[in-house]
């Protein structure tokens, strides 16, 4: 086949992108205080600012635990848009004075990427955030942008976590403070440092029943005075205990049994061990980031223009370690609990599979397959969770690993005896929210990216058949196929 | 050439088949990989494994099926593929593929709209027909890598990880050695399937490969209910659904990159993911409500005619050239196969390789990449 090259490769993706439907010198993610105060700073500069934050998430959302790990406890209010908006605004009057700033305000509104070119990419038009909103999704240019996307929920798993009423310390509070809206009455909590201290006396306040605050450790880790307010308000701290299981019903947890052999019962059973700084979008875009075990995990390095503030960029540093605490709360998790356990809900991955990089149960486990493990794994290389997450699926699921992620590397500096460390951080990928694909899709996109597409790289004689090479169905498989290119 | 040494530079699915392929021959393989099996392109495509145009095509299609008993591991293969044209000038198309099939003795079916909407659940009433291959399938790349890699090791095979390749040694008009930064490998013949590294591996020998990189996207959602057929593809995106069920596809226009030998610095994913999107929920549109949960992008290396390389060259003459040119995982049985016998036989067994040569570049123009269009952005 002769091909009459013209020095332009049609279906390459130069030029074919949308630009940004809209620009700003400042986008600023995430409406919480810190994220506030950012945009107001900015907008007193005179600068073009976009405040967005993805509260109030969809009902849907919140069931996928997204962002924070909601454990099915929400009431019905929290299907009421209207009522959730409203509550957002209630709870953040500086909003109100962000927007006479004039920084423009979108709630509901999550940041899902973001994107700028580097190693591996030219080819775009600006540097964006992608957003997406109860309708659509779009793209926003910026000059800076300020992550101000605060932490997660640190999740641990014991047996029946896998049910309703198993929450994170974060999710609680949102329900209880900004939404009034937590379905529960008794509540165990797991933990006693600052977090968990905080979450009890909030729920006490509020007219819940804190049965107890369970701590792995010898003595209650967080500040005196949150301690002795907790005690005051009658709530007790079993130290030195964990959690060896959680039995429920229809409605989910109906009773804890702690590791002393002690039953309680309790509608819902609170993590509050840990929170873990919301990276996903710089990770997602290459940004520096580093462990930092004080201020509760990987944070942002900081760039001229991507900056974290607030808890994304690292919980306040109280000279507390994070990680040696999680870890210890790993160690005696593992110790108490069955190797069935199930680590990833998503995908239904237990401990034991973990330990025996086992495919899901779907698939056969020849001998073969049943002879190989972790530990043979380990021998060709250090432990990776993005390889774990290939043979096992953990981490696959909708909820993006946002509740077994820090586990499976726990996990995995625990098996390989490595420190936390020196396991790599599981990558974030786009979008960082589970988005339907009627909502990421561009619509509306540009006739140059139509005129370039083609399922692959768009070379003629790349698919011709061998057969066919030097006869005439040759050119009639180009002239079909490939119209209008190399002629 | 039992027992004798054979180092493989490159452990994804190409040089891994192949060294699982030479192992059962009783050759001692070695593996060199710069970091993890199936770590590129090899772990991260669309599983297809449907390649008819390839004079690997019949060994292709008729390992599959048996991969998983041969290798002991799951590969999560599944027979067959269905194609949906979303407009007429689509349907056109793959009519005339279809008939092409046909007359090449691909066994097809060709379905009109309401067929496709019964192979196909999630498909809608937009469609304007498809072509059933009753021929080719789908499998898991990542769990098909490992697969090929835990094989190996089985048989005795070495595959060494964190390895990257620094140089070979020469003697006699034959590579002796393959060298690391920390060691030196001894070997009677050598396979360079490292993608597109290749092209700089080669250039050490000597020899010059004509490869160019690039980037591609995909995405995946979450799990949809299990179609009757995963392998369905169409609306210019290609991939397949996973037997978790998730929708896994590709397809559209990629971005040429330069790659050193020490490989890609990044693989970015870009908002190309929503074009995907759309294509997606166009093809499977009662899939549409379906969560998209995340997006990756690979470097694949196409040669100047989109044809794979594979080759044993004759100065020296024990190095085996195996570059897939972007349409390598579903015809890694056969391709290890084609490189087994090249090192051992000097000449595949069961296909004419003559047009994968490397010498019908001989000729190739200094500046193809520029009258391709081939070029990074500047």
């Amino acid at each position: 086949m002769e091909l009459n090259f013209t020095g332009v490769d049609l279906c390459a993706i130069n030029g074919t992108r949308s630009p940004p439907e809209a620009r700003y010198q400042v986008v600023v993610v995430g409406a919480g205080p810190s994220g506030i105060a950012a945009a107001i700073e900015a907008a007193a500069t005179g600068a073009s600012v976009l405040l967005v934050d993805e509260n109030p998430v969809s009902g849907a959302a919140m069931g996928n635990d997204v962002p924070l790990y909601f454990g099915g406890r929400m009431t019905a209010a929290t299907q009421n848009s209207d009522r959730m908006v409203e509550a957002v605004f209630t709870s953040m009057p500086a909003l109100e004075t962000a927007m006479e700033a004039g920084v423009e305000v979108l709630l509901g509104t999550c940041a899902w990427g973001a994107y700028r070119n580097g190693p591996g990419v030219a080819s775009l038009p600006d540097q964006v955030v992608g957003l997406a909103d109860a309708d659509r999704s779009w793209l926003v240019g910026f000059d800076r942008l300020i992550l101000a996307t605060g932490a997660r929920d640190l999740a641990m798993a014991f047996p029946g976590w896998n049910q309703p009423g198993v929450m994170g310390a974060a999710a609680l509070q949102m329900l209880l403070g900004r939404y009034d809206a937590f379905d529960g009455r008794r509540v165990l909590i797991l933990g006693s440092h600052d977090l968990a201290l905080e979450t009890a006396l909030l729920a006490h306040e509020r007219g819940l029943e804190v049965t107890n605050l369970v701590e792995v450790r010898e003595h209650p880790q967080g500040k005196a005075e949150l301690v002795a307010a907790v005690r005051a308000a009658g709530i007790a701290i079993t130290c030195g205990a964990t959690i060896k299981g959680a039995t429920g019903g229809i409605g989910g947890v109906e009773s804890a049994l702690l590791s002393s052999g002690t039953a309680i019962a309790c509608d819902t059973i609170c993590i509050a061990i840990g929170l873990v700084p919301s990276i996903e979008l710089v990770d997602a875009m290459h940004g520096p980031r580093r462990l930092d075990t004080h201020r509760g995990g990987y944070v942002p390095s900081g760039e001229a223009t991507v900056s974290a503030v607030g808890d994304c960029a690292g919980l306040a540093d109280t000279g507390f370690d994070h990680i040696a605490y999680r870890m210890d709360w790993m160690r005696a998790l593992s110790a108490v609990s069955s190797p069935e356990t199930i680590i990833c809900q998503c995908e239904e991955v237990s401990r034991a599979d973990l330990l025996g990089v086992q495919p899901p149960n779907y698939l056969a486990r020849p001998a073969s397959m049943c002879a190989r493990s972790l530990e043979t794994l380990l021998n060709d290389g250090p432990a990776n969770p993005d390889q774990i997450k290939r043979l096992t699926r953990a981490g696959m699921g909708v909820c993006q690993g946002r509740r077994c992620r820090d586990q499976v590397a726990m996990f995995l500096a625990l098996e390989s005896g490595q420190p936390f460390g020196t396991i790599p951080l599981a990558s974030h990928r786009a979008p960082v929210r589970p988005l339907p694909l009627k909502i990421l899709a561009e619509w509306h996109e540009p006739a140059a990216m139509e005129a370039a597409w083609d399922v692959w790289f768009g070379i003629p004689t790349q698919w011709v058949p061998i057969e066919d090479i030097g006869t005439p169905h040759e050119n009639e498989h180009r002239e079909m196929l490939y119209t209008g290119m190399y002629e | 050439m039992s027992g004798s040494e054979v180092v493989i530079i490159g452990g994804g699915v190409t040089g891994l088949s192949a060294g699982w392929w030479l192992a059962r021959s009783g050759v001692k393989v070695t593996v060199l990989d710069k970091f993890i099996v199936g770590w590129e392109a090899s772990g991260r495509n669309g599983g297809g494994a449907s390649h008819y145009f390839s004079p690997l095509f019949d060994e292709e299609h008729r390992l599959w099926p048996q991969m998983d008993e041969l290798l002991g591991y799951p590969t999560e293969h599944q027979k067959e593929r269905i194609l949906i044209a979303m407009s007429e000038r689509q349907w056109e198309q793959y009519r005339f593929i279809a008939e092409r099939h046909t007359r090449l003795g691909h066994p097809v079916d060709v379905l009109d709209a309401k067929q496709v909407q019964e192979a196909v659940p999630l498909a809608g009433d937009t469609c304007f027909g498809g072509m059933h291959y009753k021929f080719g399938g789908h499998a898991n790349p990542q769990r098909s890598v490992q697969a090929y890699a835990w094989a190996l090791q089985d048989l005795g095979g070495k595959i060494l990880q964190h390895s990257p390749v620094t140089g070979f040694e020469t003697a006699g008009g034959k590579v002796t050695a393959v060298k690391t930064a920390t060691a030196t490998y001894g070997c009677d013949a050598v396979v360079v399937a490292a993608g597109p590294q290749t092209a700089a591996l080669m250039a050490q020998l000597g020899i010059s490969v004509p490869l160019a990189a690039a980037r591609a996207e995909m995405i995946i959602t979450e799990p949809a209910p299990m179609m009757p057929l995963g392998g369905v593809d169409g609306n210019k995106i290609y991939g397949r659904q996973t037997m978790r069920g998730n929708l896994a596809y590709g397809g559209g226009p990629h971005e040429w990159i330069d790659v050193d030998e020490t490989g890609p610095a990044a693989r970015p994913s870009t908002p190309l993911a929503r074009n995907l999107a759309k294509r997606l929920a166009e093809l499977l549109p009662k899939a549409a409500h379906l969560n998209v949960i995340r997006s990756w992008a690979g470097v694949i290396e196409n040669s100047p005619d989109g044809r794979p390389i594979l080759d044993r060259m004759t100065s020296p003459d024990n190095v085996v050239v195996a570059s897939m040119a972007a349409v390598g995982f579903g015809l890694s049985p056969a391709s290890g196969h084609a490189i087994r016998d090249l090192v051992i036989d000097g000449k595949c067994s069961f296909a004419d390789l003559d047009t994968l040569k490397l010498s019908r570049f001989d000729t190739l123009e200094p500046n193809w990449r520029e009258r391709r269009g081939w070029l990074p952005i500047a």
